[in-house]
């Protein structure tokens, strides 16, 4: 009967905190979209493509860097890689613009390739312009140097 | 008849005043035909210089004007935009004849079907933007100028890579628009080779 009866509450509990943790999750889903479950929100206002040629810090590890100018229309198909005209080793020196990485030209196996490999061709892919855009949320991320610059002090 | 004979009868009827017609007659209806004459020449040059001429053949319709469609050249905040003969067609007398003399060419090209497909559009692109280019290369990118003026350009109002770009390359003449601004205005051929 003790038994049955511990059972039963434990059910009970994780019953409810099954309950409440979703009514949390989607309290916070609500307030990340602006608006009901059962509601469209209304989307927010495009954000404006800074041209500024100020990079940005990273804002994760590992986070490709953004872009800090105007891509609109920059052709990358088959034809043509646009950024390239720029970025490719044989420009850099008359466009002064940064080298496209070392590593895009290593295949999945580590080989180095003699251009840009193939999975590494779409730039936008991974590398996004800079919009004036809000937050969502905070972002406390700390790159690994002040990360160990406070480890020494403490 | 010989083709001497007949040239030559027709010189003696040009050099002989009029048996039949009045000197009034002659000049006044000389008048009104060279206005209609002149009229309709002008009109001829202006309907062929519209948007809406070039693209009445899909040809034009479906690849360049629908690239244009995206671009800058097309939408942007102000509404200002650029139609074809803006910048294909030079907006000086003579080399706008020159120009319209070329492109009768096109007329062939569009009885025979050069470019009828989007497959055959691909295949001719570099050659018909390689035409464009040297064009635009020839006349220090006339048809860009008409509104882009280096004159009226603030470079403190463009970003900083740009302005410097045209401090550098620009202004001092190395380089004209088209050596760097290729491809603005519709979807770039296969580059391998070529600069820009």
């Amino acid at each position: 009967m003790i038994r049955k009866t511990l059972i039963a509450i434990g059910v009970l509990a994780l019953l409810s905190t099954g309950m409440s943790g979703g009514l949390a999750a989607e309290e916070k889903i609500a307030t990340l979209r602006g608006a009901e479950m059962q509601t469209l929100p209304v989307p927010p206002a495009m954000g404006k493509v800074e041209n500024t040629d100020l990079r940005r810090g990273r804002a994760y590890p590992e986070q490709p860097p953004t872009i800090p100018h105007k891509i609109r229309d920059y052709q990358i198909d088959k034809r043509l890689n646009k950024c390239l005209t720029c970025h490719s080793r044989a420009a850099t020196a008359e466009s002064q613009a940064p080298m496209v990485s070392v590593t895009h030209f290593m295949d999945r196996e580590g080989q180095f390739l003699a251009s840009i490999s193939p999975r590494r061709y779409f730039c936008n892919q991974c590398h996004v312009v800079q919009t004036d855009a809000k937050l969502l949320l905070k972002n406390d991320f700390q790159d690994v140097d002040s990360v160990l610059g406070n480890a020494k002090k403490n | 008849m010989s083709m001497l004979d007949n040239a030559r009868a027709l010189a003696g009827v040009i050099r002989r005043p009029s048996v039949h017609f009045s000197l009034g007659f002659l000049a006044f209806g000389g008048f009104l035909f060279g206005v209609v004459f002149w009229g309709g020449f002008n009109w001829a040059l202006e309907v062929t210089n519209t948007e809406a001429f070039c693209v009445g053949c899909h040809e034009m319709r479906d690849n360049p004007f629908a690239e244009l469609k995206s671009t800058v050249h097309y939408t942007n905040r102000s509404g200002v935009r650029a139609t074809c003969p803006d910048c294909h067609v030079p907006h000086n007398w003579t080399d706008k004849i020159a120009r319209k003399t070329q492109a009768s060419k096109e007329v062939w090209g569009k009885l025979f079907g050069t470019v009828d497909t989007k497959e055959k559009y691909d295949a001719h692109r570099l050659e018909l933007a390689t035409r464009e280019w040297a064009r635009f290369k020839a006349n220090d990118s006339l048809e860009c100028r008409n509104c882009h003026d280096l004159e009226y350009m603030d470079f403190t109002a463009q970003s900083k890579r740009a302005s410097k770009q045209h401090e550098t390359f620009l202004a001092t003449g190395e380089k004209t628009c088209i050596d760097c601004h290729k491809g603005i205005a519709h979807r770039l051929p296969d580059m391998s080779g070529v600069k820009g």
